[in-house]
């Protein structure tokens, strides 16, 4: 979760510290650290690699090598796999799709309004908050029942309004997108909210001080101060949403089951399923590879235009 | 901006006259299209509706716990039960296939331990890399923040592979240990340790401390604030992961509350009541350590977007 991290100052050492080499104290420090990062990080990312490269039947003895066939399987239109995988990603696609950018501007726009000194503030900012602390199994489960299509609230209230009171926001697309993003956005606005107001309360107050006097309009110094002051935070938000979103598992596991048919059934929850519930280890392993591997070109293009715009 | 009113003020504020006057000393923006008067009450309008849709479903999972399976099945939904009962919770803590009080004592345990593991490894190995000269320190410390950006799922099925191994799938340990090399952790507690003065060591060094008890008894005790903020992110985490609990815990005892409400739901379809009670459970100690140290976790957050 760290984003502008600067590995500049990692030689920064406290004067009078070098006088003797520490030998390996720095290691038995590190130890407990790192046999847990071996073993849980950096083992099982090298040992799916390894997975993926055969054909792994978790409840079968033998695991024999398929080099690349599994990868294969999920680039050619005649296997049994592909249009499952394919739709899945299509899923976490239109899932991501439509939420960053919402995830994106809302929680700004809600931090720009409490950017400022006036009463109640930290009691707003505790409230929007709130449902970020929750786990997405509270919050699935509680939107499954609010958006249920005949006593939910969301209807109720829908048709005392006189608007249509009867959509089934979980079992039609695409209803169920706009539940899925919009839960979404409800549980994780406050997180994105308060990064941002903290990258806010950063931007010296005399550079809105000195624009105004050139005489820009509101407008003018959101776009020329705000903006570029928030860049390094707009950066990491951009980049922790982009990954959050592709990885949606549980609101789609909980609230709409993939429903219809498979259509809101992501990637993560495809891949999960073909590993742990159908024990289809090796074909899981080359999916979650491919996923990373996309995911990993959609953050090199998120630095590059967040690094376009500071050249500018 | 020089409107009539404001040279009452600057004759005060700004004596010499001359030169930009200061903007924070002028008067709110006299702008003719909106009256100054008008923006802080949209202000509050805006965050008072926006507020309450935060809060609102919240209280009425509360209020639906307490309801009558009737009165939550109604289609005209009421804010106040009537009558209020505690039925949905005396059936789903006492029914057999949904052991909520066993989930709920398996998310303590669970959410403790990995906590403390998550604080003493990540604290243990953020000294060094703040305050030792050591050759490796840069790889290891680029490493450890490189996988930040790894997403998860790539872990999920060797790790499944690897628990198995070890013996843990569908017992406790299965979700303390794998999660506890938090690199945020270590990132964060770095930031801190590089924050502090670094003079308070040297002098315990002088007076023949040796580095265990230089961080044991200087460094630790005044990073309290980062390690309890660590230490709640890190239990919040936990308690409220999902996934990984849903597929390595299978026997409904062995649950955690998140797994453990997945099973209620597939148990209760459309027993709102039942679920929201459950869903009541499973948050009530996570809001109230909220209500109780919502500056520490919200300061924390807030922390990790910027440089550190």
């Amino acid at each position: 979760m760290a984003a502008a991290v600067e590995l500049a100052d990692t030689d920064a050492r406290p004067p009078g510290r070098a006088r003797k080499g520490p030998g390996v104290a720095p290691w038995v420090f590190l130890a407990p650290y790192l046999v847990l990062f071996l073993g849980f990080v950096i083992a099982p990312a090298v040992y799916g690699f390894y997975i993926s490269l055969h054909d792994y039947d978790y409840t079968l003895p033998g695991k024999p090598f398929v080099g690349l066939d599994n990868y294969a399987k999920l680039f050619s239109s005649d296997s049994v796999l592909f249009s499952d995988f394919w739709n899945s990603m299509r899923a976490t696609g239109i899932f991501t799709l439509f939420s960053v950018p919402l995830l994106l501007a809302v929680p700004l726009a809600v931090a720009l309004l409490m950017n400022q000194k006036f009463w109640g503030r930290n009691l707003f900012r505790a409230v929007y908050f709130a449902p970020y602390v929750l786990g997405v199994a509270v919050v699935a489960v509680l939107w499954r029942f609010l958006l249920d299509s005949n006593i939910g609230l969301v209807n109720q209230y829908l048709g005392a309004l006189g608007l249509p009171d009867s959509v089934a926001w979980l079992t039609t697309t695409p209803a169920a997108w706009v539940s899925l993003v919009g839960v979404t956005v409800w549980w994780t606005l406050g997180f994105n909210a308060v990064i941002y107001l903290a990258g806010l309360q950063d931007i010296a107050p005399e550079l809105y001080e000195s624009a105004k006097v050139d005489g820009a309009n509101a407008w003018q110094r959101f776009w020329h101060v705000t903006i570029p002051g928030l860049r390094p935070v707009l950066s990491f938000v951009t980049m922790v949403t982009i990954i959050a979103s592709a990885n949606m598992f549980g609101q789609s596991y909980l609230m709409t089951q993939g429903a219809p048919g498979q259509e809101t059934r992501t990637a993560i929850y495809f891949i999960t399923d073909t590993g742990l519930r159908n024990y289809q280890m090796g074909d899981a392993a080359a999916m979650s590879y491919v996923l990373t591997v996309a995911l990993m070109l959609l953050s090199i293009a998120v630095f590059w235009i967040f690094r376009e715009k500071e050249r500018s | 901006m020089s409107a009539t009113q404001t040279s009452a003020d600057s004759a005060v504020t700004a004596p010499s006259s001359e030169g930009p006057r200061d903007p924070r000393f002028a008067p709110p923006e006299p702008s003719p299209a909106r009256g100054g008067r008008a923006r802080p009450l949209v202000r509050y309008v805006v965050l008072t509706v926006l507020a309450l849709l935060f809060i609102s479903p919240l209280i009425f999972m509360v209020v639906t716990s307490f309801k009558t399976p009737n009165e939550a099945a109604s289609s005209s939904p009421t804010w106040i039960p009537n009558p209020p009962t505690l039925q949905a919770y005396r059936n789903i803590l006492t029914s057999e296939g949904t052991p909520v009080l066993r989930w709920f004592a398996n998310s303590m345990v669970a959410a403790s331990a990995n906590a403390l593991l998550v604080v003493i490894t990540a604290a243990m190995a953020a000294y060094p890399l703040a305050r030792m000269d050591f050759r490796g320190k840069r790889i290891v410390f680029a490493v450890i923040i490189a996988t930040l950006f790894i997403p998860p799922v790539i872990l999920i099925i060797p790790n499944y592979l690897i628990v198995g191994e070890l013996k843990w799938l569908d017992t406790i340990v299965a979700v303390i240990v794998p999660t506890a090399a938090s690199a945020f952790g270590v990132f964060f507690l770095r930031q801190f340790f590089l924050s502090l003065p670094s003079e308070l060591e040297e002098a315990a060094m002088l007076d023949g401390a040796n580095l265990f008890q230089i961080f044991t008894r200087v460094v630790l005790p005044l990073s309290r604030p980062a390690l309890v903020t660590l230490a709640l992110l890190a239990f919040l985490t936990n308690w409220n992961d999902f996934l990984w609990p849903v597929y390595v815990l299978f026997s409904p005892e062995s649950q955690t509350l998140p797994a453990g409400l997945s099973t209620l739901q597939s148990a209760n379809n459309v027993r709102y009541d039942l679920l929201m009670a459950g869903a009541v459970i499973a948050s009530a100690p996570v809001l109230l350590l909220y209500l109780g140290a919502q500056r520490f976790i919200i300061e924390g957050v807030s922390r990790s977007g910027l440089k550190g």
